[in-house]
C-alpha cells in the first residue's frame, strides 16, 4: 500500500503521538516539519541510521517519568530512545 | 598492486589495523584482548572518546598495530568523537597514512547497523576484515550465522570473535597472519563522500538483504532485559530506582568504608608515633612527621571511600545502566538545559571531572558539550571526599536518622545533592540568558542489553584507579605537603620570640595577607593557606590542613586532624567550608582539561570566576545563616 495507490493518510501516525505499547510499521520519514538544533534532513540521516527505516517493525517500550517524554522504541533487534519531538518525523501504521 | 609492498609508510613497521564498529559494540574488548591492553571499558555507547594505539603481538609471533576507535553509525562525523574516527580511517591525521586494513566490529546479537556500516567502511579503498563479536551471547540466544554466505555476499573476509574469553581471537589471530602469509591486501583510492538520505537508505536494504540470507534471529529477545526495563524504566518505580540507587551509594561511600579508613589512619598514627619516638624532636622528626605523614596520610585515609565509590560507577556502567539514566533524566536535564547524554558525563564526574569532560565529545550539539562543560566540575569528584568527610565527622555528630541511616551520611547525601542541583540551576542560567535563540538538540541514545557486570574487568578498573590515587599521592600530594611543611616550618622565630613558632613562618605571612578577604566567611589564616596548594587538587587542602596544624602543634596531635579541627573552628566556619567546597574553583588538572576540550582559554576564565563567586557567595551565607543561630 503507498499513497498512490489511495492510501489514506490519515490512518497513519506519528511515533511521538504513540502510546506505549503501540506496535506498528514505518510507512515513512518526514521531517521537514522538526524544529531542532540540526537540519531536518539531518535529523532523517540519524533516524534511518538508528534504523528507522521504511518498512521497519516498531514497538513502544517505554515512555519517560516527565510529560511521557522521551520513548523508548524497539525497532528491528534494538531498543532506541529518542524524544517525542523528533519522533514526530517517523509515521507508522 | 596486490602484494604487500603495497601499504602506505614503512614496509617493515607493523600493518596497522583499526577498531571500527557502531557504538557499544565492544570494539575496546576486543583491543585489550589483542593488545594486553587495560583501557576502559563499559556497558554504554561513548566509553572511547580518543584514539588509543597499541602493539599487538599474534600467537604466532608476528606483530600488529592496532588503534582503538569511538564507536560511530556513519563516517559523516556528527561529534568531535566520531571526527577522530573519520579523521584516521581519510588518512586526515598529519604525519599519518591511512590503516593498513579496517577490522570491522559487529556484535553479532544485532548486525543491522554494522553491516551498513561495513558497506560504507568499502567505499574508503581500505581492505575490510569484519569480526564478529561476543558471538558467544549469540550462540547461547540462538542466532545462527552462515559465515560464507555474509563472506560472499559483502565480498570480504568474515570472522567471529569473543573479546571477552580466553582463546576468544584464535579466528581473528589466524585470519590476519593469513593475510600477512598471502600477501597484504592493496589499499585503493577512497570514494568516500556523505551519505545522504537516499544512500542510507539503499545501503541499510542491502544490508537487511544480506542479512536476511545469511542470519537467522530466533523470534523472541532478551526477555530479562525487558523484564528488568519494565521497573527500571517505568515513569513511578524507574525514578524511584534512580533516587534510592543513588542515596544507597553516598550512604555506602561514607558508611562501609569508616573501618578500612580507621585500619590505615591507625597506620599512619603507629608509623608517626615510632618516627617520633625514634628520631627525637628535631627538622628530620616534624618533616616526616609533620609534613609526610600528616600530610600525605590524612589524605590517603580516603582510598577507601573513593574505591567505594568507584565500584559503584563500575557496576553501573558494566550492566549497562548508564544510558538507563540519560533515557529517565532527559526532561529533567532538558528542563535545566541541557541534553539527556549529558547525564553520563555528569555521573562520571563524581568520579572525577576530568574523564566527564572528555566524555561529553560524544555530544554532537556544541552548545550543549560547553554547557556540560562548564558545569561538570560542580558534580562532587571523589577529591571533595576527604574534604566532606573530614569535616563531617569532626562536627555531625553519627546519630541514626529514622532507625536506618545516619546523619553524617545524610549530610554527604546533602552535599552530592547541592552539586547536582547547583549544576542544573547554572545551566539554566546559561539556557536562559546566552542560549535562549537555540531550538531544541536532539537526542537519540541506543539502550544497551543488560549484562552481568565482569569480575575481572571490574576489578582491574578499581585496582587502576588505586593505583592512580596513590600515585597522585606520592607526587602532588606529597609535594604540595612538603611545600606546606617548609612554609610552616620557615622562617625559625628570632631569639625571645614568644608564641608559637608558626606564627612567625612564611605561612603565616601568606594565610594573613589572604586572611581579610576570606574573613567575611569566617576562614582563619590556617584555613586561607591551605586554599593555595588546594589549586593543585582539592584534596591537598586537608593535607595541607593536617601539615599546619600538626606544625603548629595545635591540640592532641595523637588523634588525627579531625579533633584537633573540632577544638579549633566554629561550627560556622566548618559549615562555611563545606559549602565552599561545593563550588570551590577546580583543580588545575580540570581547568587544563576545560582549556583542550573547548579549545579556547575564555572557558576556563569563565568557569574558574563563576566558580569561585559561587563558593564566596555560599559560604558567605553558610556562615551568617550559622552565626544567627548559634
Amino acid at each position: 500500500m503507498n499513497i498512490a495507490s489511495g492510501f489514506d493518510l490519515a490512518e497513519l501516525v506519528p511515533l511521538g503521538a504513540a502510546p506505549r505499547g503501540m506496535r506498528g510499521v514505518i510507512h515513512h520519514i518526514e521531517a521537514s516539519q522538526i524544529n531542532a538544533s540540526v537540519s531536518s534532513a539531518e535529523i532523517e540521516r540519524r533516524l534511518l541510521e538508528f534504523g528507522f527505516l521504511e518498512g521497519a517493525e516498531v514497538d513502544v517500550l517505554h515512555e519517560g517519568p516527565i510529560g511521557r517524554d522521551p520513548i523508548a522504541v524497539r525497532v528491528n533487534g534494538a531498543t532506541i530512545a529518542l524524544r517525542r519531538s523528533e519522533a514526530m518525523a517517523i509515521l507508522v501504521r | 598492486m596486490t602484494d604487500a609492498h603495497a601499504r602506505d609508510g614503512d614496509e617493515n613497521a607493523p600493518p596497522r589495523l583499526a577498531l571500527v564498529g557502531v557504538p557499544n559494540c565492544g570494539k575496546t574488548a576486543l583491543f585489550n584482548a589483542m593488545t594486553g591492553s587495560r583501557q576502559k571499558v563499559g556497558n554504554y555507547a561513548g566509553v572511547t572518546v580518543e584514539r588509543k594505539t597499541g602493539l599487538a603481538v599474534s600467537p604466532a609471533r608476528f606483530d600488529y598495530t592496532v588503534i582503538d576507535l569511538p564507536g560511530t553509525y556513519s563516517l559523516r562525523a556528527r561529534s568531535p568523537d566520531e571526527e577522530i574516527t573519520r579523521d584516521v580511517l581519510l588518512g586526515h591525521r598529519s604525519g599519518e597514512g591511512r590503516p593498513d586494513l579496517i577490522v570491522a566490529v559487529a556484535d553479532a546479537t544485532n548486525m543491522r547497523s554494522a553491516i551498513r556500516l561495513v558497506l560504507e567502511l568499502q567505499t574508503t579503498g581500505i581492505p575490510v576484515l569484519l569480526v564478529l563479536n561476543m558471538i558467544d551471547i549469540a550462540l547461547r540466544r540462538g542466532v545462527e550465522i552462515d559465515l560464507d554466505q555474509l563472506s560472499a555476499a559483502l565480498q570480504l573476509p568474515v570472522v567471529t570473535a569473543s573479546a571477552v574469553q580466553k582463546n576468544g581471537l584464535s579466528a581473528v589471530w589466524d585470519r590476519l597472519d593469513g593475510m600477512r602469509a598471502e600477501g597484504w591486501p592493496a589499499l585503493l583510492p577512497g570514494s568516500w563522500h556523505e551519505p545522504g538520505g537516499t544512500e542510507l537508505r539503499a545501503r541499510q536494504r542491502r544490508a537487511d538483504e544480506i542479512l536476511r540470507h545469511s542470519v537467522t534471529v530466533p523470534p523472541k529477545p532478551d526477555t530479562l532485559t525487558n523484564r528488568l526495563d519494565a521497573v527500571l524504566l517505568h515513569p513511578v518505580w524507574g525514578l524511584l530506582s534512580l533516587l534510592v540507587l543513588l542515596f544507597v551509594m553516598f550512604q555506602a561511600v561514607f558508611s562501609w568504608a569508616q573501618p578500612m579508613m580507621d585500619l590505615i589512619g591507625f597506620g599512619f598514627d603507629t608509623l608517626g608515633a615510632a618516627l617520633k619516638a625514634g628520631l627525637g624532636p628535631g627538622l628530620v622528626e616534624s618533616f616526616l612527621v609533620d609534613g609526610v605523614i600528616a600530610g600525605v596520610g590524612s589524605v590517603v585515609t580516603f582510598l577507601p571511600q573513593i574505591l567505594i565509590l568507584f565500584l559503584f560507577i563500575l557496576l553501573l556502567e558494566d550492566f549497562g545502566y548508564m544510558a538507563r539514566a540519560a533515557f529517565l533524566m532527559d526532561r529533567i536535564m532538558g528542563g535545566a538545559g541541557l541534553h539527556g547524554r549529558a547525564f553520563i558525563p555528569l555521573l562520571s564526574s563524581f568520579a572525577c571531572a576530568i574523564p566527564g569532560i572528555m566524555a561529553t565529545r560524544v555530544i554532537d550539539n556544541r552548545r550543549d558539550r560547553l554547557t556540560t562543560i562548564l558545569v561538570a566540575p560542580l558534580m562532587t569528584c571523589s577529591a571533595r571526599i576527604p574534604v566532606y568527610t573530614l569535616i563531617i565527622s569532626a562536627f555531625i555528630p553519627a546519630r541514626p536518622v529514622l532507625g536506618l541511616f545516619s546523619l553524617q551520611g545524610l549530610v554527604m547525601f546533602g552535599l552530592y545533592a547541592m552539586g547536582i542541583l547547583s549544576a542544573l540551576a547554572v545551566s539554566f542560567i546559561a539556557k536562559v540568558m546566552v542560549w535562549y535563540r537555540e531550538p531544541a538538540p536532539t537526542f537519540m541514545l541506543e539502550l544497551p542489553d543488560y549484562k552481568l557486570p565482569r569480575a575481572r574487568n571490574v576489578l582491574r578498573e578499581l585496582l587502576n584507579r588505586a593505583s592512580q590515587f596513590l600515585k597522585r599521592a606520592g607526587t602532588t600530594i606529597l609535594s604540595m605537603a612538603i611545600l606546606m611543611w617548609f612554609l610552616a616550618s620557615f622562617p625559625t622565630p628570632p631569639d625571645g620570640a614568644s608564641g608559637p613558632a608558626i606564627l612567625h613562618s612564611y605561612a603565616a605571612m601568606i594565610g594573613s595577607l589572604i586572611e581579610p578577604l576570606l574573613l567575611p566567611i569566617g576562614f582563619n589564616w590556617q584555613m586561607s593557606v591551605a586554599l593555595v596548594p588546594g589549586i593543585a587538587a582539592r584534596e591537598v587542602v586537608v593535607a595541607a590542613l593536617g601539615t599546619v596544624y600538626s606544625v603548629q602543634g595545635a591540640g592532641d596531635p595523637s588523634t588525627g586532624i579531625a579533633s584537633v579541627l573540632a577544638q579549633q573552628w566554629s561550627l560556622a566556619t566548618a559549615l562555611s567550608f563545606l559549602a565552599w567546597y561545593i563550588f570551590a574553583p577546580q583543580c588545575l588538572s580540570t581547568l587544563a582539561v576545560i582549556r583542550r576540550e573547548t579549545g579556547a582559554s575564555r572557558y576556563v576564565w569563565i568557569s574558574f570566576f563563576y566558580m569561585l563567586a559561587l563558593a564566596y557567595a555560599a559560604s558567605f551565607i553558610t556562615y551568617h545563616v550559622t552565626l544567627l543561630f548559634q
